[in-house]
């Protein structure tokens, strides 16, 4: 297998700013590519985990004794087997390796098993005798806020409990609009399983673990409190990731893994089925949200009020963040002064939430985009003129008191999109498949309504509230081909290709090898927040400038030259006073130059309890607007089209930015009309690929996408994360345009069949 | 795990009789999800694949015959789809492309789950399943081949070797709803089917009930209202008080798929509109 190539092409070269190809798109494409769950080790042992069917009992016995009676079985070890710390979390300690004495969702583990074979490792998790007294499930937000409450951990039931009031919180609009908004669970459902390998150091003084993650330090950092270790004793090596979406920030089978094969002295490999999956990893924040829209009869924004509820399941995960992000976007892309709101993140039986692509901005905009449609109703404005009136610009300050510094180009991204030319009126005969209902030939063209609909929104870029989350690169030069180290994980976002393109346009290389993605370099931070671009992009950007900077001085001292009048120019070196031009790969012959950067984002701040302070780092906007079909007697959809115009700074690589629009598209189609884990009380009722279901090509629009390219000053690129727009108010616009299809208020995504059509 | 690969049906019946309760296996689509979900294991597998009659249908002014291994793909398109249009319609709703080049109509009804989308159209065309044992052919209409939820009256020793279907002459649909526009799991479904020769429009209804059902009561309403050895009238008024006798028949339940309420109401919506479509 072969998870990279470094061939050379030098008929156009793929600098910043080409659809440079990405090194790993051949073995991906050709089947070739090593993902996590590919790697096998001689001498094995396969590992697997035991689970609570429960979503909230006391464990009353275990008794193992069975299973350790079949042939085959190396080891079960439960919490009082883990040598470190017994829980871990990304925030906050809490969540336990092993349950020890209650389970408090469906779904976690409780014991694990090395054996010789998957099948062998079923039958021993079969053979756990374990008895459960079942305890009263919280699954209610309110019920998990109020105090009277039972906690059901140590910890309480509310994960953050946060407020922002700022200007005038008490001022009344001419016009008011009020609305209450539900968004359900949402899957990550990337299509590579969570999968490790493990290798134990001799004596067990180390471990060596290969994994799909999105932040290999971060990881290293759990597992070493965990395994009661030094972290430089325990390495991570990235295994091919497929997908990521926020569901690999947590730890899931990183910890179990590694204390099996130190159980074991042998390498030990878990990998998750679907099902496993679906209870394995963190989903989306399901919530509830209360907004009340205040206005001037010229629908001018005066105020934001209201609440957010997010349910963050059983353990605390990025709950905490998911809320700030949640609260502070409340306000949408649209200039206002005055606020009152509050928000908090609760603990309950639920399956565990955290990062997911939009973290906590998603479930925020789909409430206030449908207050903006309301607000324009109420005003006899249309929804483009409503949000042109309000969209916000550089310079204005948001309801923490932060002054938005970033370009924001809100106003350009509506326009734009609004002049993308619609689709033209259905022409489809009977029983087509464009139709909605599709395959199922359910509708007859006189039965469809088209509606249109708008969302748009901010996003914060990077990590807030006072985290570092810098990232380190570096490179070498040596005989004219640049070698780049980091440890940023490539999740199939492309920062491969990217941290390619910058070192052959620094450089004026052409062959740039990619070293193995691991943790024998400084962390790169994680591959989430649209960050990597900025973050890790910049300290690649740094470290090639350092080498550059070392090649000039050479060249320069070579030729009796000041170093400050050379440039790369393609491939060669040339003296901008004078006639010299060298190719780098001669300048650099013989030579052997390496530089280390780190970059770092400007601090941020805490919020104060009034929810005041410079707490994000820099902000994306981004327009969509939805035309769809809809049955409005089957309440079936079919989104027709997805037009949007997205603020990205500058473009560094055309392709994989359509890649990324056009995979947050249909993301966001997903959660608008079809993705949800139906939880319950606390039991996941559909953990397959059968039940929870994600959009087809059948399902996916076509998608007209003009990139706002509008240089960004704040980055080291010029460039802006482009990973998490695309996917944030495509869900509302959608939402909105089967209201604007069915003249129904419909407050709940996703839009279910029944919400449609039936009563409510 | 042993398995078997016979090549004709002779061996794969007498295999059968060797090792009763044997997984019969042919395009897989459902016996290795139960697999890989750890809810089979399966002790002898006797693979179809090979039997090559089990592969073939023929088409007479009589009786059509389709054996239990034709895979959907061969029912979209061709002479099947042009004798069978309601079972065309009813394959092209069956999963990917690649699950519907290895899905078959025998695996299907080994299955017999209530939202199997061809059962609906063999119910509607009243298909008689023929079951291949060392005792014989033993045909069995639909109707008391499936007996519950994934329950049918094959026994153990039996194989599902074709099913017989009597031509019919008129309008023959499938219709399906599924929160997904393509390879998605019935939510409700119906089969439509009018004959001329027997004066009849009959109506099967997936998804809706434990097994397959026949809305008889409203067939034999709609008897009374229209004469279906010609073509049915286009009026609204019969097709919506059908339709709502149809879907009063439907005995849907609630669960994470949708509830009982959208699944009537989507029985009666397209019911009406298959009656519409059938006299256009």
């Amino acid at each position: 297998m072969k998870n990279s190539s470094t061939t050379t092409r030098s008929q156009s070269r793929e600098v910043l700013g080409t659809s440079a190809l990405r090194p790993d798109g051949v073995a991906k494409t050709q089947g070739d590519f090593a993902f996590s769950s590919d790697f096998q080790a001689e001498n094995m042992l396969w590992g697997a985990t035991l689970r609570s069917p429960h979503p909230h009992a006391r464990i009353v016995s275990i008794d193992p004794t069975d299973a350790w009676r079949i042939p085959g079985v190396e080891t079960i070890i439960f919490a009082d087997d883990v040598p470190g710390q017994a829980t871990y979390g990304l925030i906050a300690s809490d969540q336990p390796v092993f349950a020890q004495n209650v389970v408090r969702y469906m779904g976690e583990p409780i014991a694990a098993v090395a054996a010789d074979h998957p099948e062998t490792c079923r039958r021993a998790l079969a053979a756990i005798k374990i008895v459960y007294e079942e305890l009263p499930v919280l699954f209610d937000m309110d019920l998990a806020i109020d105090p009277s409450t039972p906690p059901i951990h140590p910890d309480g039931n509310v994960f953050r409990h946060q407020r922002i009031i700022s200007g005038d919180p008490d001022i009344v609009g001419d016009v008011i609009v009020e609305g209450t908004y539900d968004i359900g669970m949402q899957d990550q459902a990337f299509l590579g399983l969570e999968a490790a390998l493990a290798y134990p150091d001799p004596g067990g003084a180390g471990v060596e673990l290969v994994v799909a993650t999105q932040w290999l330090h971060e990881d290293r950092k759990q597992i070493a409190d965990c395994l009661g270790m030094a972290p430089e004793k325990v390495r991570l090596v990235l295994g091919g990731v497929g997908g990521a979406f926020g569901a690999r920030e947590d730890i899931s089978l990183q910890v179990h893994t590694c204390l099996l094969a130190l159980r074991t002295g042998r390498p030990v490999k878990v990998q998750y089925s679907r099902e496993e999956s679906f209870f394995g990893h963190v989903h989306r924040h399901p919530g509830r949200i209360h907004l009340r829209h205040h206005a001037d009869r010229n629908g001018k924004l005066l105020k934001v009020e209201g609440w957010m509820k997010l349910d963050g399941g059983a353990y605390a995960s990025t709950s905490s963040a998911v809320l700030l992000n949640g609260i502070t976007h409340l306000q949408g892309p649209y200039a206002c002064d005055n606020s009152r709101l509050e928000a908090w993140a609760t603990r309950t039986n639920n399956p565990p939430c955290g990062a997911m692509r939009g973290f906590g901005v998603v479930q925020a905009c789909f409430a206030h985009e449908g207050q903006m449609d309301k607000l324009a109703v109420a005003l006899g404005l249309s929804p483009v003129e409503v949000r042109l009136r309000n969209a916000m610009k550089t310079g204005d300050k948001l309801f923490t008191g932060q002054v938005v510094d970033s370009v924001a180009p809100v106003a350009r991204c509506i326009r734009e999109t609004d002049a993308i030319p619609l689709p033209a009126e259905p022409a489809y005969g009977t029983g087509s498949l464009e139709l909605p209902g599709g395959s199922g030939r359910t509708s007859d063209p006189s039965h469809i309504r088209r509606g249109i609909g708008w969302g748009v929104s901010i996003k914060n870029l990077m990590y807030s509230e006072g985290f570092d989350d810098s990232a380190e690169a570096r490179c070498t030069l040596a005989d004219g081909v640049a070698t780049l180290k980091f440890a940023t994980a490539e999740v199939g976002q492309g920062f491969v290709v990217l941290a390619q393109q910058i070192a052959r346009t620094i450089l004026g290389v052409d062959t740039v090898v990619l070293d193995a993605i691991d943790t024998q370099i400084g962390s790169a931070g994680s591959t989430s927040a649209s960050r990597q671009t900025w973050m890790s992009g910049g300290a690649v950007d740094g470290a090639c400038r350092l080498v550059r900077e070392r090649l000039f001085e050479q060249v320069a001292h070579v030729h009796n030259l000041n170093p400050l009048q050379l440039a790369v120019e393609g491939t060669d070196i040339v003296d901008t006073l004078g006639p010299l031009r060298v190719p780098v790969s001669e300048a650099s012959k013989g030579l052997r130059i390496e530089e280390t950067f780190l970059h770092r984002h400007r601090p941020t701040e805490e919020l104060d309890e009034n929810g005041q302070g410079n707490c994000h780092v820099a902000f994306a906007f981004v327009a969509h607007r939805a035309v769809v079909d809809v049955d409005t007697e089957l309440g079936l959809v079919k989104v027709v089209q997805i037009a949007t115009a997205q603020d990205v700074g500058q473009v560094l690589n055309p392709l994989t930015l359509l890649g990324q629009i056009e995979g947050g598209i249909a993301q966001g189609l997903g959660l608008a009309v079809m993705e949800e884990i139906v939880v319950d009380r606390g039991v996941v009722k559909n953990p397959s690929f059968t039940d929870y279901l994600l959009p087809t090509a059948l399902d996916a629009p076509d998608v007209v996408a003009i990139p706002i390219e509008e240089y960004e000053p704040l980055a080291p690129l010029g460039a802006k994360g482009v990973g998490e727009p695309p996917c944030i108010s495509v869900t509302p616009a959608i939402v909105a345009a089967i209201r604007n299809a069915t003249g129904r208020d419909i407050t709940r995504t996703p839009v279910r069949p029944q919400d449609i059509c039936l009563p409510t | 795990m042993s398995v078997y690969m016979p090549t004709t049906v002779d061996q794969a019946v007498a295999l059968l009789a060797q090792n009763p309760g044997a997984c019969l296996l042919t395009g897989g689509t459902d016996t290795m999800v139960e697999v890989n979900f750890n809810h089979l294991k399966p002790g002898t597998v006797i693979g179809l694949r090979l039997v090559s009659s089990l592969r073939e249908y023929t088409i007479t002014p009589q009786l059509i015959q389709i054996g239990a291994g034709v895979p959907y793909a061969r029912m979209e398109t061709g002479p099947l789809a042009e004798a069978l249009p309601a079972l065309a319609a009813a394959a092209r709703t069956v999963g990917s492309p690649q699950i519907r080049a290895a899905g078959t109509l025998g695996g299907n009804l080994g299955t017999c789950s209530p939202a199997g989308d061809g059962l609906p159209v063999l119910a509607a065309l009243d298909a008689v399943v023929n079951l291949r044992s060392p005792r014989g052919i033993r045909g069995v209409p639909f109707q008391d081949f499936m007996v519950g939820v994934k329950r049918n009256s094959r026994v153990s020793d039996e194989l599902i070797e074709s099913v017989s279907i009597a031509p019919t002459s008129g309008y023959q649909d499938y219709a399906k709803v599924g929160v997904r526009n393509a390879m998605v799991i019935s939510v409700a479904s119906v089969c439509l089917v009018h004959d001329r020769h027997t004066a009849s429009v009959r109506v099967a209804l997936g998804a809706v009930g434990p097994t397959i059902i026949r809305a008889r009561e409203a067939e034999a309403w709609l008897a009374t209202q229209v004469d279906a050895s010609t073509s049915l009238p286009p009026d609204e008024a019969v097709a919506i008080e059908f339709a709502r006798r149809v879907a009063a028949e439907a005995r849907p339940i609630d669960d994470h798929r949708s509830t009982a309420d959208y699944r009537r109401h989507a029985i009666q919506t397209l019911t009406r509109r298959l009656y519409l479509r059938s006299t256009k």
